[in-house]
């Protein structure tokens, strides 16, 4: 299949790239930027004229479950992402080679975005006993994490990070004490003391983050903290990275956007874990994504079955569909936020890839043709119909915002293709 | 502070749904009050019954037990002539698995108009509100730690009985804030009147985060709390936060925070004292306080029927 996308304005940040071209695709891969390969034919033409041509979006957290997977990749192909990073609190747990396999092969048959799967760190992420890391990662695990179950027993982390360590695996890590967390469902503070709901404080992350990043620095351990949500956590992030720590953090779209008075009445489209936090805590979180102590921004996508949410605010299954949604709200995260459009896309893009370790975010010729096309000036209207993932659980819903996918290409196979 | 519409209004500004007191303004306030004063003389009388309620359907539905809050609701339906009927569905349908919207929709559909709810989870009655059919009125009878408007209200009906004005008090709330619905509502019903001064004490494990962004002064000490006081709330402390992390016994709870003559002796002479119920004696409060001559605990429980009824009245738009 050979794909010319006409006249659109290509930015490739990873490449210093913006300028209005064409760029043509073949055999999967990027063929060339703007003068066509001798002997070009089309079989496809896209007019992107008025529209950024962009390296398709890399989402480092999108939760996936049983039965779900054509549907949120589906989804993930309808916001423009092509690669996404798949924690290991799937159903099974990805703690064998097996299920690590099977994942993988599943997705390959979709032809949507490149899945890379996190191992489990620990068997059924139950803190205590090794996954079988070596033959995990031979499977095809990009690193290794506890998704949103953290590690109790502080021996058993350092152990975990050590055996990782051992043969140069990353480790993926919320930072939360579980002790300090179990109970709650929104942040400690005015608005849980207000609205009667068990608070999680903010040194339930900064703790942890502590515990992690001194372990880490004594082994040399390469880490990546998931879902920062806490004013302290970026300083202490910066500060390890200014003490040479091998350590990265990303932030959900979410947290950029939301804080704990957004809650309202009760909504429980915005019971997320780690639960939404104070304005300055948001406003340090934005901080951090500009100055990069925060690599890159995730969806966090979690969808869930209705009856999860209509329950009360504290009964409510934590988090939020949204991997449809993260370029539209990163643009308008960066519109608010003053970044350039080039920068927000690096975020959810070069740098999301770099983080990971991932072959990913770039335009670059020969590289895989994973492609985002999209009108930056259209608006889009959020309703559960218009999503096409199966959880239509977003606090979102009923907002206009910026940002229109017209086409996905995802290795070379368009993916999405929507007309204006 | 909370964002998002009022949904205990409706659009001309009138009570449709009681859910919180945080929200609703002074003239819905005095106005319950005022309705409440016209039916403290019909419970005084022989025949204690109005017809203001007759051919309505009330649903108590406790999802947590609660016999007092359930039976004052039930004899304030009553006395307005209501059809009322009580669920205890804490130990039936959720019990089974049944969601709390499919339980609602299934008593919507036996023609209910009014749902009185009790839930152990914050925020449920705002669930079953945004849920209910336009017609119907919810009021919350104490949703988890949250609220407890109509027991808030009969607080301040029993201060403006004892002490008439608002403007002039100071109000202390002892105990176990952290857990107590009853200290929120209490808390936004005195703001809300006018009242200038209100404390809250209690050990720091008992006091919710930046509980002064309620705007009440923060005591640790009973002693300090009480001085020159009007009005003093004991709130109940529940048997399963006496032993463990928060307080390490029930007697040194008493030693530090229990109500006793001496203490109250800080207070003004013509101090009250109040208590939602039940009481635990001993505990928080000692005997000798709430059976003294200050205490006005029971008639709380009597104006608590009168104040159910003006609730339901005005939700039912049957006192216009």
């Amino acid at each position: 299949m050979k794909i010319a996308i006409r006249n659109g304005r290509v930015i490739d940040p990873a490449n210093g790239v913006d300028r209005v071209c064409d760029v043509f695709i073949a055999a999967g891969k990027i063929a060339a930027i703007g003068d066509a390969p001798s002997d070009w034919h089309s079989n496809k033409e896209i007019n992107a004229q008025g529209l950024v041509v962009a390296p398709g979006l890399v989402d480092l957290a999108v939760h996936v479950k049983r039965g779900t997977l054509a549907s949120e990749l589906a989804a993930a192909a309808a916001g423009g992402v092509t690669s996404i990073v798949c924690p290991p609190d799937t159903d099974p747990v990805l703690d064998e080679p097996g299920l690590v396999d099977m994942l993988r092969m599943r997705a390959n048959a979709q032809h949507g975005a490149h899945v890379y799967p996190l191992g489990a760190l620990t068997k059924e992420l139950g803190g205590s006993q090794l996954a079988e890391l070596s033959k995990l990662a031979h499977a095809g695990c990009i690193g290794f994490s506890q998704a949103d179950s953290p590690i109790v027993d502080t021996q058993a982390l350092w152990r975990a990070m050590q055996y990782a360590t051992t043969f140069g695996f990353a480790v993926w890590l919320r930072p939360e004490d579980h002790f300090l967390s179990r109970e709650g469902s929104a942040h400690d503070g005015e608005v849980s003391s207000r609205l009667g709901l068990n608070g999680i404080p903010a040194f339930s992350e900064t703790i942890a983050i502590s515990r992690i990043v001194q372990i880490a620095k004594a082994l040399g351990t390469r880490v990546h903290l998931s879902k920062l949500s806490t004013a302290l956590g970026v300083e202490m992030v910066r500060a390890a990275k200014a003490d040479g720590v091998n350590l990265t953090a990303d932030v959900s779209i979410h947290q950029l956007h939301l804080t704990d008075v957004d809650i309202g009445h009760y909504d429980a489209n915005y019971r997320l874990t780690p639960p939404l936090r104070t304005g300055r805590d948001r406003d340090a979180l934005i901080e951090g994504v500009r100055d990069g102590s925060i690599d890159c921004i995730v969806s966090d996508h979690t969808p869930r079955p209705l009856e999860q949410k209509q329950v009360p605010f504290g009964e409510a299954a934590v988090g939020a569909s949204a991997v449809e949604l993260l370029l539209s709200l990163t643009l308008r995260f960066a519109e608010s936020a003053k970044i350039s459009l080039a920068d927000a896309l690096a975020a959810i893009g070069a740098r999301a890839a770099r983080t990971a370790g991932l072959p990913a975010g770039t335009l670059s010729v020969g590289v895989a043709a994973d492609v985002c096309v999209f009108d930056p000036t259209a608006y889009r209207h959020i309703t559960a119909a218009s999503l096409k993932s199966a959880g239509k659980n977003t606090p979102f819903l009923g907002y206009e915002l910026p940002g229109v996918v017209r086409a996905t290409i995802a290795g070379g196979h368009l993916a999405h293709e929507a007309n204006a | 502070m909370l964002s998002k519409r009022n949904l205990q209004l409706n659009e001309h500004g009138e009570l449709h749904h009681l859910l919180a007191i945080e929200g609703l303004p002074k003239r819905i306030l005095e106005r319950i009050l005022d309705t409440a004063e016209s039916f403290v003389g019909v419970n005084e009388r022989e025949v204690k019954v109005v017809p203001l309620l007759r051919g309505k359907s009330i649903f108590n539905i406790f999802f947590e037990n609660s016999t007092r809050t359930r039976t004052t609701f039930e004899i304030a339906a009553k006395r307005l002539s209501a059809d009322v009927v009580s669920l205890d569905v804490a130990r039936s349908s959720t019990s089974k698995g049944e969601s709390i919207l499919d339980t609602i929709a299934n008593l919507t559909a036996m023609h209910a108009d009014m749902f009185v709810i009790r839930h152990a989870s914050s925020g449920a009655p705002y669930l079953i509100a945004q849920h209910a059919a336009p017609h119907v009125h919810v009021v919350n009878a104490g949703d988890g730690r949250h609220e407890h408007p109509t027991q808030g209200l009969l607080d301040v009906f029993t201060i403006r009985k004892y002490k008439k004005e608002f403007n002039n008090l100071t109000v202390a709330v002892v105990g176990d804030i952290l857990h107590s619905r009853v200290a929120r509502s209490q808390i936004h019903a005195l703001t809300t009147l006018g009242v200038p001064e209100i404390r809250v004490v209690g050990p720091q494990t008992l006091l919710p985060t930046e509980i002064e962004r309620l705007g009440v002064r923060v005591f640790t000490s009973l002693d300090e709390g009480l001085k020159g006081v009007d009005v003093v709330t004991m709130l109940r402390l529940q048997n399963e936060r006496m032993n463990g992390a928060l307080l390490p016994s029930a007697s040194e709870y008493f030693s530090r925070y229990g109500l006793t003559p001496q203490r109250l002796a800080l207070a003004k002479p013509d101090a009250i004292v109040l208590h939602p119920g039940p009481m635990n004696r001993g505990v928080e409060i000692d005997s000798m306080v709430a059976d003294g001559r200050q205490s006005v605990i029971l008639p709380q429980v009597t104006y608590g029927i009168a104040v159910r009824m003006a609730v339901m009245a005005i939700l039912a738009g049957a006192t216009r």
